[in-house]
């Protein structure tokens, strides 16, 4: 093409659009979109549409660089408050009329540039290596830039010898800060490892995996806290106890009982009052503690209080720190400018220019690649969904199935229940044997069962159903799964905390809290075998077999919803148990830890990558509110309803002589106040925020107005989008009839008499 | 190689602080790494051409090394070569501390495969083909392809020209919580 002359190439366009024409007119939509497509306009119009001021970006248009830097520095002047004259003609659009000439450039360049170094002038000295470094020019351009800016001054001594001392602290702050980030971040857990699971099985199981490190984090944290501020302090002051024998057999392990159930794993190993630091061990006397004569010196520590106000301290940093994190979660899913989808930014971000190692690089690739197929996917079939009434039916027999059996193993968990108390009864009774001791792991079983068995029901079920979008099956599937494990859960907590707690001695027990304790321990371990078992023979053996005897050529596909659900079923039952047994947080670490390693090599063994790719984009947003409202909340609920409703034990525990547990915090409360009454003001809080629910009221009032207003806002900023955007595709069409008009003009000068000229511009929105 | 801050002048080091995003030791460490590519030719030349830049190991399995040399280069041959000042750009650019708008300007130059300003239907094509590989069987369908591309025109064309201007592409980019994490490249 470059060797036909311009006379030429304009005849040939104007042959090509001719024939373009005919075929356009029946396509008027590619029209709207393609107006400014390259090859249908002559040399001249592509000129001027190659010397916009929108696509002039490159290094030959330093110009436009400039004059953004113009209007940049100026802001940065007015916002100062220093000189008040605005010089600037720099509105871009105005500048089109000076293509032809290219000397005229050159001077408007220099006239520009030496604008730009007055403005750089009168800026001070941060701004002006802020806005310099800030400016997308080369390196050789903003040298000589700077030496102009610089010339007028006192020479080269502005470099090294006026530099401020506290733009070196902030600098030196800042990379302190960056030092800090960077060792934050290197600490990343398991990132390898994450980062090949993602390559290769997508975001959907990547969350999974996301999911067990921030269960992991919750974990260290209520660890930490009540390792630091209960078990260590119980530890190294231990409360005299009678030494009872008991036979060392392995399965203490597994139930807790034994010589576990008197350590400081649980709730009654520890004492209801206060350690004095300076006391030694033979001075104790049995059961009250170290002597009170204290001399002011030494630090009392008063454990019961220290249990009850650690216990609330840990839920309430972790409500916060939930609610805060599935709030930042919906923030980045719901934008206030709802664009149509993820593509765009998919395609222009995710490339992470880190990756250097030619592996690495690869499997990124096949990241992006899961990931645009998946997008793509679900783009499609949101066009192809359509609603049907057909399979009404087997929907309503579907979720009759479904209900059903969630209730009847409620049901039965709950009848087995009794029926083991009613056991144990008579076992306490008798002789404690082994068998005896195996058979509190029974409960434990038969609800790790259903919760195994169920799920695949579940599964079957919904492979009857014919669900339109991967989306919606998946959800249906949570919600049974959740339905599941909330009765299940429900069930056992009215167990415990209905019958046992209300009546200890109907059921045998001096202390009730450590058999809850020691229940919720059982839970936790029983369920980490069974998920063992089930990933050993479920997936590694159903692989061998659909392989093998039924010679499928496909590995089994993950199945995500069940395993977070497990994993929130773990969670819950450690929340619950924090009250009962502070070091239960430990063993869900260890679980965790087995669990991740476990499965990642399970995955990598037995499973593939879905065939079918849809996008899990979502899903971290929709664990963590699960995380948060059924589970830490139902954990929430049932903590407190034990703290402030429920008897404490009286021959054990922290809160042995107290009615009530939270009468500790009252207590003290009012032994301030008659100690100190500089500090009576507190208990006065603490009535009022306790005690007083009229408090509450208006706390909850305002929340909901500063919500209220939150919205108001959102609305008008989507309103004032939505109103640019319109404004912005008018200027576009704007754009489009002038070009259009421009390519008509030029060609009824060129081809005055010739028969193809045509006196309308094509295309023109009048 | 030698000590080699003295071979870079205590004036220039501070001016280059001052002009880019990189600290001291980054700038040392970038002039020791260009001076490695420069040390096998003629002492004399200032500018390492495009094959030695590629060799280097962070750019070396990049599909998009081709691009970066190219927008970095301020020769008159527009053959990709740099000079160590664009060198120092190229560093500066991808560095921890550089602007949002610092870097969603040379990654739209980058992305602009043919250099004309915008971002039309062959450079997306051609972009989606670096991201997604080599091989012919992470490649995108034609079918897909398309698809895609009408999509991403739909998601950011705001002004319906069929093409991405810089504005609507930063305007992508502001959105996207992790792109200043990505785009980085470091020694």
């Amino acid at each position: 093409m470059e060797v036909l002359t311009t006379e030429g190439r304009d005849r040939l366009a104007s042959h090509m659009s001719d024939v373009r024409e005919q075929a356009d007119e029946r396509s008027e939509e590619s029209m709207q979109t393609n107006l400014l497509v390259r090859n249908r306009w002559s040399a001249a119009t592509l000129r001027v549409l190659s010397s916009m001021p929108s696509r002039s970006v490159g290094q030959q248009s330093r110009l436009e660089i400039i004059s953004q830097c113009n209007i940049r520095s100026t802001q940065l002047r007015r916002y100062h408050r220093q000189t008040q004259d605005v010089s600037l003609s720099s509105r871009p659009s105005i500048r089109g009329y000076g293509i032809e000439a290219d000397s005229e450039d050159v001077c408007e360049e220099e006239t520009k540039r030496q604008e730009l170094v007055n403005n750089l002038q009168s800026l001070s000295a941060g701004d002006r290596v802020r806005m310099l470094r800030a400016t997308p020019l080369s390196l050789a351009e903003k040298t000589k830039l700077r030496k102009r800016v610089f010339s007028d001054k006192v020479g080269q001594s502005l470099l090294s010898s006026q530099v401020p001392c506290c733009s070196l602290l902030k600098r030196a702050l800042y990379h302190i800060l960056f030092g800090c980030l960077f060792i934050v971040s290197s600490l990343q857990l398991w990132q390898v490892a994450l980062k090949r699971l993602g390559g290769r099985f997508g975001t959907g199981v990547l969350s999974y995996f996301l999911f067990i490190r921030t269960l992991l984090l919750f974990n260290v944290f209520l660890f930490l806290i009540n390792g630091l501020f209960l078990v260590l302090p119980q530890a190294i002051h231990p409360p005299l106890h009678t030494p009872s024998s008991h036979r060392v057999t392995g399965l203490e392990l597994f139930t807790g009982t034994g010589y576990l159930s008197n350590s400081v794993m649980f709730y009654g190993y520890y004492t209801n009052s206060t350690i004095n630091t300076s006391c030694r061990p033979d001075e104790a006397t049995a059961g009250t503690g170290c002597s009170t004569t204290s001399d002011p010196h030494m630090m009392a520590y008063n454990i019961p209080l220290a249990y009850f106000f650690t216990i609330c301290i840990t839920f309430f940093i972790t409500g916060i720190v939930l609610v805060y994190s599935m709030s930042k979660s919906f923030g980045r899913s719901f934008r206030v400018f709802k664009s149509q989808g993820n593509l765009a930014i998919k395609v222009f971000c995710s490339w992470d220019f880190k990756v250097s190692k030619k592996m690495s690089v690869r499997l990124q690739s096949e990241n992006i690649t899961t990931q645009l197929k998946e997008l793509l996917s679900e783009v499609k079939g949101g066009e192809e969904e359509k609603g049907r009434l057909s399979g009404m039916a087997v929907h309503l027999l579907a979720w009759s199935i479904s209900l059903g059996s969630t209730f009847f193993c409620a049901l039965g968990i709950h009848c087995f229940a009794k029926h083991m108390h009613l056991r144990r009864l008579e076992d306490v009774e008798g002789e404690v044997s082994l068998v005896h001791e195996a058979r509190l792991l029974a409960l434990p079983g038969v609800v790790s069962c259903g919760n195994l068995l169920l799920p695949g029901l579940f599964n079957l079920v919904s492979w009857m159903e014919n669900f339109n979008s991967p989306i919606v099956r998946l959800y249906v599937s949570i919600f049974r799964n959740l339905l599941l494990k909330v009765s299940i859960l429900g069930v056992l907590c009215y167990h415990w905390l209905g019958k046992i707690a209300a009546e200890p001695q109907q059921h045998g027990l001096q202390c009730w809290e450590s058999f809850v304790g020691q229940e919720l321990y059982r839970f936790l371990l029983v369920d980490f075998i069974f998920t063992v078992l089930y990933t050993v023979f479920g997936e590694f053996i159903w692989k061998l077999f659909s392989q093998g005897v039924l010679r499928r050529r496909r590995k089994p596909v993950f199945d995500i919803a069940r395993n977070v659900l497990e994993l929130i079923y773990g969670q819950t039952l450690t929340w619950l148990g924090v009250l009962f047994t502070p070091l239960l947080p430990a063993v869900q670490i260890l679980k965790l830890l087995l669990l991740f390693h476990m499965k990642k090599s399970s995955l990598l063994v037995n499973c593939q990558a879905s065939r079918k790719p849809w996008r899990a984009s979502q899903m971290s947003t929709l664990f963590i509110s699960l995380l948060c409202f059924p589970s830490f909340l139902g954990a929430t609920v049932s903590v407190t309803y034990t703290i402030w409703t429920i008897k404490p034990s009286s021959g054990c525990g922290p809160f042995r002589n107290l009615p009530f547990m939270f009468h500790s915090g009252k207590q003290w409360a009012q032994e301030l106040k008659s100690t100190n009454p500089k500090l009576a003001w507190l208990n006065w809080v603490h009535g009022c925020l306790v005690e007083n629910p009229f408090f509450l009221f208006l706390m909850a009032g305002v929340f909901l107005m500063v919500i209220y207003v939150q919205t108001q806002i959102l609305d008008g900023q989507r309103k004032i989008i939505s109103l640019l955007q319109d404004q912005i595709e008018n200027e576009g069409k704007d754009k489009k009839f002038l070009i259009t008009r421009l390519q008509a003009v030029h060609e009824k000068r060129q081809y005055p008499l010739s028969p193809s000229s045509r006196p309308q511009p094509q295309g023109s929105e009048v | 190689m030698g000590t080699t801050a003295s071979q870079l002048g205590k004036d220039l080091l501070s001016e280059y602080q001052e002009l880019t995003f990189l600290t001291k030791q980054e700038i040392l460490l970038a002039h020791k790494r260009f001076s490695e590519l420069l040390s096998k030719e003629d002492r004399n030349l200032t500018s390492v051409p495009m094959e030695k830049v590629l060799s280097l190991p962070e750019l070396k399995s990049n599909p998009f090394r081709k691009r970066i040399c190219h927008v970095f280069s301020t020769s008159d041959m527009k053959d990709g070569s740099l000079t160590f000042e664009d060198f120092l750009d190229l560093l500066s650019a991808f560095s921890d501390s550089a602007t949002l708008e610092i870097k969603s300007h040379y990654a739209f130059r980058i992305f602009d495969f043919d250099d004309d300003g915008t971002l039309d239907g062959g450079d997306l094509e051609k972009l989606v083909n670096c991201l997604t590989g080599e091989t012919e069987d992470t490649r995108l369908t034609p079918e897909e392809m398309r698809q895609l591309i009408s999509n991403i025109l739909e998601e950011s064309d705001i002004d319906k020209d069929g093409t991405v201007n810089l504005s609507e592409f930063q305007h992508v980019i502001s959105r996207s919580p992790d792109f200043v994490s990505s785009f980085k490249i470091v020694l």
